[in-house]
C-alpha cells in the first residue's frame, strides 16, 4: 500500500475567487498581516500496490486527465513517505 | 526592465518588433507607423493590434454590416441605435429596455465552463453601461454531433457555466435554443443575450466628455487574463501545432460582477457618473480609446494607477487583459469624492488613472514617461476596412440541385407514427429540459414563459403588466442552402415566436456566426446573410439594433454552417394576456394558420432520418409572417385563443406534440383534404402557427381570419385522452410521446 497525493492549484495568472472571498475574510474576522490567498485541492490516492514509477505515473496521467484542468490549473504528484 | 517609450520609438526606428505574433499583417503594421510617423512603441503596438483585430474592429465585416443602417426602417421606438453598447427601445410607459446578444465562441472550445460564463458576464456589463439593470439573459447553444466525445466535454462545461454566472447574478435564463451538428465539432458557438430596463432619462451613452473630468477604473483588480485573446482568438483558427496560440483564459467572478452591477445602478441613480464603459475583449485600450474618440477626443491616463492582481504585467499586457469584472467610469471633478464613497460603501477597489482632454490625442504614462500617444481615432474607428473578395462558391448549385424529393417517404399510420416518435428522440427537437433545468428561469420573480415556451417573456411593470418578449433563432442548416433566405428564415422565426406569445415584435439583435472571412465562400455567405436579413429587417420594421460578428469559426478548412442568430424583441401591453404554447382545455378547437407546401429541404425530417442536407430552403413570405403576427397578437389581446404554438423544424406533428404534452391532455387531428398526410404532418413551411380556440370565440376567431385573407383550417379538437390521435393514420399514448422526447438528452449525459 502506498499513498500518492496530487495537489492542485490554479495557475498563478488565473483569478482565484474563492482565494480572493477567504482572504477578505482574514481581514473580517481580525486575522492580520495576509497579503494574498489562493485556494488549491488535495487528493489522497491509496494504491493498491507500491508506488512503483509505473504506478505514478498512471496517477499522474489521471492527475492531468481527471483531478486537475490544465488549461487554468497546475498540479504536482508527490508519493507520502510511511504510509 | 526597460520601458519603450515614444521618445525612445522616435530615435529606434528599425528596431524590429513582434506585430506578427500578435496578429497583425505587415501592411497594416506599415499603416501604423503612418499613422503615427515613426515606430509604435510596445504599448502601443500592443492597442492597435487588439483593436484591429477582427474581433474589435470589424474590417471584414464593415462594409456588409452598413446595410443595417442603410436600410434601417422607421421607427419611433428606436431611442438608441446601433454604435453603442447596445440598443435602446422604448415600450412604453416611459420604461426602456436593451438588449443584446454576443458571441463567446472560442474561449468557450478551449475551457467550456469559464468561457461561457465569462460570455454571459461580458453582455451583462455591456447592458448595464447603458445604465440599465440586467433583468434576464438567454443562450443560443451549437454543438457538434451529440454522441461525439468531444460534445460530451464541451456541452455539460458550458451548460453549467451559462447556468453558474447567472444563477450567481441572480438572473433567470428564459431561453434560447441548443442545436447539434457535426460542423460545430471543436467550434461549438455560445451566444450570449442581456436585457435590461430602466427609465427613459436614465439612458446613459459611453462618451467621454468635458474636460478635465476624471477617468476611474474600477472593479475587480487587473491580472493577466486572456492577454492577447482579443486579437488571438479572432484571427487564428485552431491549429494543435500551435499550443502557443491559445489564448489565455480569462476567470469570471460573478459574485464581484453582482456587487458591481448594484454599484454602477447607485452610481448612476445618485447622477455622480457621466459615462460609464465595460471592459471586454481588449481591455483598457479598447475602454479608454473608445470613450475618448466617442467624446471630446483626448484622454491623458497614467498607467501605473491601475490596480494589479499581478505586479509583474508590462505596461502592454495590462493594456491588453482582459481581466473580468471591470467599468471604466467618467467623473466631474466635484462628484469624485461622492462617487469615491459609493464604491467603497460596496467594496470596490476604485483607481483615479487619468482625466478627459480636448488635445485630440490618447497619452498613456507609465511613471512619468509617455509609452502612447496617439489619435484615439486611429485606434477605434478608423482601424483597417477589408472589402474582401466573396463569391458564389461552385459546389452552391450542386448542393441545391440535390434536393429531398428522391428521399424515401413515410406511408401510412405505421410508418408515420414511427417518423414522428423518431424525431421526437432526434437530438435536434428533443426536449431541452436537461439543459434548461439547469438554469434558474423564475429568480426575481417576473418571469411570465420560459423554456420551453416559444419566447421568454418578462413582467416589466408590475402596476401595468407591461412586458415584453424575447426570442432567438437561427437555422443553419437553411443558410447553407441558401445564405440570403437563411437569414431571412431566421428573422421570421425569431419574430413568429415573439408573437405567438401576443407580443408586437419591435427590434432586431443579431449574433453572425461564419467562417473565415479569408475563403471567398465564407465571404459570399455573410454577405448574403447580412443583406438577407437587413431586408427582412425593412420589410417586418424591426430594426436592428446592435449585435456581434465572429468570423474563423472553423476547423482546419471546414467553416461551421453559416449560421445567424437572430433575437427579436417585441412588447406586450399586459402580460396577463399573454398566450402560452400548450393545450390545456378539452373541447377547444385546434386550428392550423398559414398555407403547408412540399417544403422539406433543409428539414430536420431530411437531416434526422436520411443526413440529407440539400435542395433549397422552404420559401420566405415576410408579408404573410407580418399578417400572421397581426393575427396572434389581436387574438392574445381580444382573448379569442388560448394556446399558440409556432410551426418550425419537424412541422406540425412536433408542435402538435409539444403543445399536448406541456400540460398532458390529447388531441383528435385530421388531415384536411386534398393534403397529403406526410406534408401536413412534417412539412416545414413558414408563416405557420396553430392555435386552441374556445368553442364561443370560434366564429370571431374565424371572421377575423377571413377578412385578412389568412389561410387557416380546422384540423382537430382538444380532448382530455392522454392520446395524440390523426385519425385514420395512428394513434400515440401521450406516455410513449414523453419518453421519446425527454429521454434523449439525459441518457446522453446522465450515463
Amino acid at each position: 500500500m502506498a499513498r500518492v497525493v496530487v495537489d492542485v492549484m490554479l495557475k498563478p495568472e488565473i483569478l482565484d475567487p474563492q482565494g480572493k472571498a477567504v482572504q477578505g475574510a482574514f481581514g473580517r474576522l481580525g486575522f492580520e498581516g495576509v497579503a494574498s490567498v489562493r485556494q488549491g485541492k488535495r487528493f489522497e490516492i491509496e494504491l493498491d500496490g507500491e508506488a512503483t514509477p509505473e504506478a505514478v505515473a498512471e496517477i499522474e496521467r489521471a492527475a492531468a486527465t481527471l483531478l486537475a484542468n490544465p488549461v487554468i490549473e497546475d498540479f504536482t504528484v508527490h508519493v507520502e513517505a510511511g504510509v | 526592465m526597460t520601458i519603450d517609450t515614444v521618445e525612445l520609438a522616435a530615435k529606434t526606428p528599425d528596431q524590429p518588433q513582434p506585430w506578427d505574433e500578435l496578429g497583425l499583417k505587415e501592411d497594416e503594421y506599415q499603416r501604423i507607423r503612418d499613422i503615427l510617423g515613426r515606430r509604435p512603441t510596445n504599448a502601443e503596438l500592443a492597442m492597435y493590434s487588439v483593436m484591429w483585430s477582427e474581433h474589435c474592429s470589424y474590417k471584414s465585416s464593415k462594409v456588409h454590416l452598413r446595410q443595417f443602417g442603410e436600410k434601417a426602417p422607421a421607427s419611433d421606438a428606436l431611442l438608441v441605435g446601433m454604435g453603442q453598447n447596445a440598443g435602446v427601445v422604448d415600450i412604453g410607459h416611459g420604461y426602456a429596455v436593451t438588449f443584446k446578444i454576443e458571441s463567446h465562441n472560442h474561449p468557450s472550445y478551449v475551457e467550456p465552463y469559464q468561457g461561457a460564463a465569462t460570455g454571459v458576464g461580458g453582455i451583462v456589463r455591456d447592458i448595464l453601461a447603458m445604465g440599465a439593470r440586467p433583468v434576464a439573459v438567454m443562450d443560443s447553444l451549437r454543438f457538434g454531433p451529440l454522441e461525439a466525445d468531444d460534445t460530451h466535454r464541451v456541452l455539460p462545461g458550458v451548460v453549467a457555466g451559462v447556468g453558474g454566472y447567472g444563477n450567481c447574478l441572480g438572473l433567470p435564463n428564459i431561453g434560447g435554443e441548443v442545436v447539434f451538428d457535426p460542423s460545430y465539432a471543436a467550434n461549438p458557438l455560445v451566444n450570449a443575450l442581456c436585457v435590461g430596463v430602466m427609465k427613459h432619462e436614465d439612458i446613459h451613452l459611453a462618451n467621454a466628455t468635458g474636460v478635465g473630468n476624471k477617468v476611474v477604473l474600477f472593479g475587480a483588480r487587473t491580472g493577466g487574463d486572456g492577454i492577447g485573446g482579443a486579437s488571438i482568438l479572432a484571427s487564428e483558427s485552431f491549429d494543435d501545432s500551435k499550443p502557443s496560440k491559445r489564448p489565455a483564459v480569462q476567470v469570471g467572478d460573478p459574485f464581484m460582477e453582482k456587487v458591481l452591477i448594484e454599484c454602477c445602478l447607485e452610481l448612476f441613480e445618485a447622477q455622480v457618473v457621466e459615462a460609464i464603459q465595460d471592459l471586454g475583449a481588449a481591455g483598457i485600450s479598447c475602454a479608454t480609446s473608445e470613450l475618448a474618440s466617442n467624446g471630446d477626443g483626448g484622454m491623458y491616463v497614467q498607467l501605473e494607477k491601475v490596480l494589479l492582481r499581478d505586479p509583474s504585467l508590462t505596461p502592454g499586457e495590462i493594456m491588453m487583459s482582459e481581466s473580468q469584472e471591470r467599468m471604466m467610469g467618467i467623473v466631474t471633478p466635484e462628484n469624485l469624492d461622492a462617487f469615491l464613497a459609493i464604491t467603497a460603501r460596496w467594496d470596490v477597489e476604485t483607481a483615479v488613472i487619468g482625466e478627459v482632454t480636448d488635445t485630440g490625442r490618447l497619452i498613456i504614462d507609465w511613471h512619468g514617461e509617455t509609452i502612447v500617444d496617439v489619435d484615439p481615432r486611429t485606434v477605434a474607428h478608423d482601424g483597417p476596412v477589408y472589402e474582401r473578395p466573396f463569391e458564389r462558391p461552385a459546389w452552391q448549385d450542386e448542393l441545391q440541385a440535390a434536393g429531398p424529393d428522391s428521399l424515401p417517404r413515410p406511408s401510412g399510420g405505421e410508418e408515420l407514427r414511427d417518423t414522428l416518435l423518431r424525431l421526437l428522440a432526434s437530438p435536434n427537437l428533443a426536449s431541452k429540459a436537461w439543459i434548461t433545468d439547469q438554469y434558474d428561469r423564475y429568480v426575481l420573480g417576473n418571469t411570465v414563459l420560459a423554456q420551453p415556451e416559444d419566447a421568454g417573456v418578462l413582467r416589466i411593470d408590475e402596476s401595468t403588466g407591461l412586458g415584453v418578449a424575447i426570442a432567438t433563432d437561427g437555422n443553419g442548416r437553411y443558410a447553407k442552402l441558401d445564405p440570403y433566405t437563411g437569414a431571412q428564415l431566421a428573422l421570421a422565426e425569431a419574430y413568429r415566436n415573439v408573437a405567438t406569445t401576443g407580443a408586437r415584435p419591435l427590434a432586431v439583435t443579431d449574433g453572425l456566426n461564419f467562417g473565415s472571412p479569408e475563403d471567398p465562400a465564407v465571404m459570399w455567405q455573410f454577405a448574403e446573410a447580412i443583406r438577407g436579413l437587413a431586408d427582412g429587417c425593412q420589410a417586418l420594421g424591426t430594426p436592428v439594433t446592435g449585435g456581434n460578428v465572429s468570423l474563423y469559426n472553423q476547423t482546419g478548412g471546414t467553416a461551421i454552417l453559416p449560421t445567424a442568430i437572430v433575437g427579436v424583441l417585441g412588447v406586450l401591453d399586459d402580460v396577463a394576456r399573454r398566450t402560452p404554447q400548450g393545450f390545456r382545455t378539452s373541447g377547444q378547437v385546434i386550428y392550423l394558420l398559414g398555407e403547408t407546401r412540399d417544403e422539406f429541404g433543409g428539414s430536420e425530417w431530411a437531416w434526422a432520418e436520411h443526413g440529407h442536407l440539400g435542395g433549397l430552403p422552404p420559401s420566405v413570405d415576410l408579408a404573410a409572417e407580418r399578417e400572421l403576427a397581426d393575427i396572434l397578437v389581436n387574438a392574445s389581446r381580444d382573448g379569442l385563443i388560448d394556446a399558440a404554438h409556432d410551426l418550425s423544424d419537424g412541422g406540425l406533428a412536433i408542435a402538435l406534440t409539444e403543445s399536448v404534452l406541456r400540460y398532458g391532455v390529447g388531441a383528435r387531428v385530421w388531415v384536411p383534404d386534398g393534403l397529403d398526410p406526410f406534408v401536413f404532418l412534417f412539412s416545414e413551411s413558414q408563416a405557420r402557427a396553430i392555435v386552441a380556440v374556445p368553442r364561443s370565440e370560434e366564429v370571431r376567431f374565424t371572421d377575423m381570419c377571413s377578412a385578412r385573407r389568412f389561410a387557416h383550417q380546422r384540423i382537430g379538437v382538444v380532448d382530455d385522452g392522454g392520446v395524440l390521435d390523426v385519425q385514420g393514420l395512428f394513434a400515440v399514448p401521450l406516455d410513449q410521446l414523453r419518453t421519446a422526447h425527454e429521454s434523449t438528452l439525459s441518457s446522453a449525459f446522465e450515463a
